[in-house]
């Protein structure tokens, strides 16, 4: 223990040289590492986020904590239990804090899989967490649908949403990365894993050094069917695609199986910049998720009882 | 602070009288001259004003004269509200570029220069990112008027850039301002009694408070800030979180589908919706404001707070309006003030009503951050007493309570009794309590 004379000189030293731009910077990491409970470097930008007010009732995203909780307590819930009748498995996969990237297959025009991962993990998982879920950036351009999306945790998918979510703000983000090429499967492509897009995901998660979670779906490429598409409604909405569907979802049997995720945080110092990796590692979730999804829908009976 | 001699253009802005008033409490600051075509509109004590339009041989000769090092260009239009189109493209583009041409050349004495630009160059589209950052490159070519305006004016910026390496060039992206004594056309439409929005819309709208906006503006002066810097506030509201904050009705009025018609409609009728806000009720905007947060600005309030600040503000006026009396620049008293030889010469200058000079002032200001609490608690263990009413305590009492202590709060007292009355059965009770502590913090 020093002596107090000592003492009193380097805190002296402290007060002048404490010129408030560092003092704030440090008070801020003080606070960060709290909240973070993860050292960050002095020039990680992470350490600025803004801080939480709690007052408020809807988060930077746009995200509306009251009516996704309305809807969770009453849609979600009667989906969940009662229409989809869903059965998870593996839910331990998903990270319990830190960003994940969720990937899971995807067909239909009105995706009822997101919200039903995004409840599964609420549901069955130890510490439940909020996920965010990537949409086509068209449907925010569209009047209410956007507006609502918005509200119960929907982010456009863009690039630097996704790495912001994921890297400065570690959270868990869904995607489907088979992007309109999914939206558009019909019926008789269903479970047929279209490719990646460009392997951008992968780059995503890549460059945020989070894990990816990749995630099989059965049952909901065939509660919402594409019969097929009217591409005049089309244009003149401007819509990604307007498809003729069922005006409800059918009550399909759901099954998501989560998978053991894949680490990008020990691919080197920037894995991104090596395009053969990326597509690699892309074409090996899209096989990992197609082998599952086969697996699944040969195990069951019904397409409506499972 | 570096900037002895600043050039402040666009003086009677709203920024820019506020950003000389800022200056002028800086000692440090050895001359504050304003051009601008009007003018100014604020009450300023010692900058002085210069008439001009922005013909850069008057400014160019202006900058050698007085050997200007800083130029803090706070001119440019960004809302059709405060001046016609033409005009406004004339200030920005036009403008901008003629001074831009007075503080080039290897012989001009500027060494810095801070270019207050808008968010509004990030333009409002559909598949904009949701936190705009400044490497970001706008993803559409500009749609309306005023952001090609910007656009183009922030080209010349970046061209002076490069083209003077020598010089500091700040380009600060303003969101949307809002306060009590700023007037555009989104303050105007937040202060109808019922607010109109997009049918099916809710953007998320991120502002920053007039206070910061100087702030910030004063913080590039100070420090060296190359580059281009995100000015906004944290947090981002939705709209009808805004307007719910502002304890008003939000009502869809506009339609989703031919919005610019009706918005021109409601021209006619006096509510001025130009593009730029149609665009931005429609999609929102948001920006990352990390950058300016690393270079050590804090803000003073956050989105929340200053739309908050704005309903205190918009609830006084109709008792504030009668008796605010607005300033008049008067040349004549002015120049008298600053110039005569009979007010330089005044034996008791100042005393008739005391005013503190400048560098009392700046004397004051050390003193008040040097008692702030949050120093307070960083300063040595030895100013403060650990415990409260420690001093009233009784050697038995202490031992007593030391007993209940955790690890870090009795080191700490041992430290103040040290530095203090140092009693010899204390520290010893004092230190058989940290030995108590000590195999559990090895174990972790």
């Amino acid at each position: 223990m020093a002596d107090p004379p000592e003492q009193h000189e380097t805190a002296g030293e402290h007060e002048t040289a404490g010129d408030p731009v560092a003092d704030g910077a440090t008070v801020e990491l003080a606070l960060n590492d709290l909240r973070r409970e993860l050292p960050l470097a002095p020039g990680d930008l992470r350490q600025f986020l803004p801080g939480l007010e709690p007052e408020r009732q809807v988060t930077d995203w746009g995200r509306s904590e009251r009516v996704e909780g309305l809807v969770d307590r009453t849609l979600y819930e009667f989906l969940y239990h009662y229409w989809f009748r869903v059965e998870v498995e593996g839910v331990e996969n998903v990270p319990d804090h830190g960003g994940a990237l969720l990937v899971a297959n995807h067909a239909g025009a009105v995706p009822p899989d997101g919200a039903m991962i995004g409840k599964a993990i609420r549901e069955e998982h130890a510490h439940p967490r909020p996920l965010h879920l990537t949409m086509e950036p068209s449907f925010t351009g569209f009047p209410g649908v956007g507006m609502l999306a918005t509200k119960i945790g929907g982010v456009p998918a863009h690039p630097a949403n996704v790495h912001r979510l994921l890297f400065d703000e570690r959270q868990l983000v869904l995607v489907f990365p088979e992007g309109r090429q999914g939206a558009e499967k019909r019926l008789r492509d269903r479970y047929r894993v279209r490719r990646f897009g460009r392997g951008g995901v992968v780059e995503a998660a890549m460059r945020a050094r989070a894990p990816i979670v990749p995630i099989a779906v059965v049952g909901a490429e065939e509660a919402q069917p594409v019969f097929a598409r009217l591409s005049l409604l089309r244009r003149l909405t401007r819509l990604p695609s307007v498809p003729v569907t069922s005006p409800l979802p059918l009550p399909a049997k759901f099954r998501i199986r989560f998978l053991e995720p894949v680490w990008t945080d020990e691919l080197g110092d920037a894995p991104w910049e090596d395009q053969g990796l990326v597509q690699t590692l892309s074409h090996d979730i899209r096989a990992l998720i197609q082998e599952n999804l086969f697996e699944m829908v040969a195990a069951r009976r019904s397409v409506w009882l499972g | 602070m570096d900037s002895r001699r600043i050039l402040i253009t666009g003086l009677s802005s709203y920024w820019g009288g506020r950003l000389a008033q800022a200056l002028e409490r800086e000692p440090a600051a050895q001359a504050i001259i304003g051009v601008d075509s009007s003018d100014p509109r604020h009450q300023l004590e010692r900058t002085e004003f210069v008439r001009v339009d922005t013909r850069h041989g008057l400014i160019r000769r202006i900058i050698n004269a007085a050997a200007i090092d800083t130029v803090i260009d706070t001119r440019l239009v960004v809302d059709p509200l405060t001046a016609p189109l033409k005009l406004a493209h004339e200030t920005n583009v036009i403008g901008t570029m003629n001074i831009l041409a007075a503080c080039s050349g290897s012989e001009s004495p500027v060494r810095k220069f801070v270019f207050k630009s808008s968010a509004h160059y990030y333009g409002c589209e559909q598949d904009d990112p949701a936190f705009f950052s400044e490497d970001m490159i706008r993803p559409h070519p500009p749609r309306t008027a005023i952001e090609r305006d910007i656009v183009e004016a922030e080209e010349a910026v970046a061209d002076f850039a490069a083209r003077n390496p020598d010089t500091t060039v700040s380009v600060l992206r303003v969101a949307n301002g809002i306060g009590g004594d700023l007037h555009t056309s989104h303050l105007a439409l937040l202060s109808l009694p019922v607010v109109p929005s997009i049918l099916g819309f809710d953007p998320r709208y991120q502002f920053i408070h007039e206070d910061d906006i100087v702030g910030v503006l004063e913080h590039a002066v100070r420090h060296d800030l190359p580059g281009i810097y995100n000015a906004a506030a944290d947090g981002v509201l939705a709209l009808s979180e805004v307007v719910s904050l502002l304890g008003k009705p939000l009502l869809p009025l506009l339609p989703p589908w031919g919005t610019g018609f009706t918005a021109a409609q409601l021209r006619r009728l006096g509510l001025r919706i130009p593009v730029e806000m149609v665009r931005q009720l429609r999609f929102g905007r948001g920006l990352d404001n990390r950058r300016l947060k690393a270079s050590g600005y804090s803000f003073r309030y956050t989105t929340r707070e200053a739309v908050l600040k704005l309903r205190a503000q918009q609830r006084l006026r109709p008792l504030l309006r009668s008796g605010a009396e607005s300033y008049h620049y008067e040349r004549e008293i002015e120049e008298f003030l600053r110039w005569s030889p009979s007010v330089q010469s005044a034996p008791d200058r100042g005393q008739g009503v005391w005013r503190p000079s400048a560098a009392q002032i700046a004397q004051l200001e050390r003193t008040l951050a040097a008692l702030r609490p949050s120093d307070a608690a960083d300063s040595p263990a030895s100013a403060r007493a650990p415990l409260p009413s420690y001093d009233d305590l009784t050697a038995e009492e202490v031992i007593e309570i030391a007993a209940s202590l955790e690890a870090s709060a009795l080191a700490e007292l041992r430290r103040f009794e040290a530095a203090n009355r140092a009693r010899k059965e204390v520290l010893a009770a004092l230190d058989r309590n940290l030995a108590r502590w000590r195999p559990s913090s090895a174990a972790q």
